[in-house]
């Protein structure tokens, strides 16, 4: 595929309220840089997110999500993120069966004082979806916007 | 086997242990059969049929059917028995309203499969031997049973009932099927020869909602493709992700619950191998969370709803190699 240096991929990234968000939080607080591509939806917690989110946001444009909740066994509500790790691994690997790029989706856990990982899972993860290119098997027409 | 059935259904009708019969009701020809409720000797005797063409599940028409006054009979086959008892786990049948007969199950006849060879002005099919006798307008035709059976019977899973109030015929196995065989194949193609082979698929769809009406797991009162707000309620697909939408939304919404009973790949009037959606789940959770047969009991905990701490991670997903 060829690869156009100038493609801003956008991320959407579902943030768990507890864990996750305040990490957000932390490496803007520590002036950490992670890509103005990041669009964070803050949800209560990991497993608040639904499949349908994660649909929504590739028809709305996105080109790549990521899903972060706190680590196993620090979820807030306990368990959460327990039911989350096996719905999404499934669905994940359902849209990988249908033939989506697999590196468009990742989940990674991010704890409220990993600021400095926050940075890196974003910077890493957005590079990976720029080397993919612009989200065309998974998109709504309708929706592009050039 | 019909007339077993109809005489058995008769004296529980007669001696007051049942006030209706659900089962398959006679059409105009040989492979028309309808699920119908019957409520006299006579109706029995006079529309009843089981044949090598009733292949429809009657599981799912008990949710409604168990909250009527008095108990009904089903006839179930294996496969549906598997539907009744999941259907039991997720207490949408109110169980002492319903006297189940387990009776044999196919292999059953795909119509369309017998059209496919040209055949056609088709009066009457009879089975002998193995060999189709067709009785048509131009004459009689004959073909081998094998090549007629229907896909959901090719990969049967199961000849063992797991409910049942009393049997007609023997009880058989759970059978080693080849049912992943082309799932996997799908998994070891590359993934735009995946999105291409998924594309030709769903792209048929034109999203008469057959697939979810039929389907035994999805009983949602309300369901979410019928939400106004959804954008994608009961219409066609305007964007080819909208078909991908419909289809992963409620392939996932079936998953851990499906039993595999193959109905919604028999109803669809496009021929898309939904299936391969459903067994692609069954298949991930078999070798990431245990073998789970969903139905084969009323009391194991379905994968998504359960968790262990030590589950594996998503990226199992991403380090499956190159693409
Ligand atoms: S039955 Fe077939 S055509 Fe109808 S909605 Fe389901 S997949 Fe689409
Ligand atoms: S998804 Fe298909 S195979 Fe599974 S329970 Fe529903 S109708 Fe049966
Ligand atoms: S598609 Fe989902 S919401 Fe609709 S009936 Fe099936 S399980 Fe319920
Ligand atoms: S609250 Fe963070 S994953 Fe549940």
């Amino acid at each position: 595929m060829q690869v156009n240096e100038n493609f801003e991929p956008v991320i959407v990234a579902f943030c768990c309220n507890w864990c996750s968000y305040a990490g957000a939080d932390l490496s803007g607080t520590n002036r950490l840089n992670y890509p103005t591509n990041v669009k964070i939806i803050r949800v209560p917690c990991s497993c608040r997110v639904n499949p349908i989110f994660i649909l929504r946001a590739f028809q709305r444009g996105a080109d790549g999500v990521i899903i972060c909740g706190c680590h196993p066994g620090d979820c807030h509500y306990t368990s959460g993120n327990y039911f989350t790790r096996r719905r999404i691994t499934l669905l994940y690997s359902m849209l990988d069966f249908l033939g989506i790029e697999r590196n468009r989706t990742r989940l990674e856990w991010v704890s409220a004082a990993e600021g400095a990982k926050f940075a890196a899972v974003m910077n890493q993860f957005t590079e990976d979806v720029r080397k993919l290119g612009p989200n065309r098997r998974l998109e709504d027409l309708r929706c592009r916007k050039q | 086997m019909q007339e077993a059935m109809i005489k058995r259904a008769k004296e529980l009708l007669a001696d007051g242990t049942v006030n209706r019969v659900m089962g398959w009701k006679k059409g105009e020809f040989v492979y028309d059969t309808t699920p119908a409720v019957f409520e006299t000797a006579e109706e029995l005797e006079k529309e009843f049929v089981c044949n090598d063409f009733t292949q429809a599940n009657l599981s799912k028409y008990l949710i409604k059917e168990s909250r009527k006054e008095g108990k009904i009979l089903a006839f179930l086959k294996p496969c549906d028995t598997y539907s009744f008892n999941q259907l039991l786990k997720e207490h949408r049948i109110i169980r002492e309203n319903v006297y189940v007969i387990g009776i044999p199950g196919g292999p059953k006849l795909d119509m369309e499969k017998i059209k496919a060879k040209g055949i056609s002005g088709i009066l009457d099919v009879k089975n002998e031997n193995f060999t189709l006798k067709i009785e048509t307008l131009y004459g009689t035709e004959t073909m081998p049973f094998y090549e007629a059976v229907s896909g959901k019977c090719a990969d049967c899973k199961s000849k063992k009932h797991v409910v049942y109030d009393e049997l007609i015929g023997e009880d058989g196995d759970v059978l080693a099927s080849r049912r992943f065989d082309m799932v996997e194949k799908l998994e070891n193609m590359t993934s735009q020869e995946r999105y291409d082979f998924w594309r030709g698929e769903l792209s048929k769809c034109i999203r008469c909602n057959a697939c979810r009406n039929v389907c035994p797991a999805c009983t949602c009162e309300n369901c979410v493709f019928d939400n106004p707000k959804s954008g994608i309620d009961q219409k066609a697909a305007a964007d080819s992700f909208e078909e991908n939408m419909f289809h992963i939304i409620r392939a996932f919404h079936v998953a851990g619950r499906c039993t595999d009973c193959g109905e919604c790949s028999r109803v669809c009037p496009q021929n898309i191998p939904l299936h391969l959606l459903n067994r692609k789940f069954i298949k991930d959770i078999n070798s990431l969370y245990g073998e789970y047969q969903a139905g084969a009991d009323t009391t194991s905990k379905c994968p998504l709803t359960d968790y262990d701490t030590d589950d594996c991670e998503p990226s199992i997903v991403h380090e499956r190699g190159v693409e």
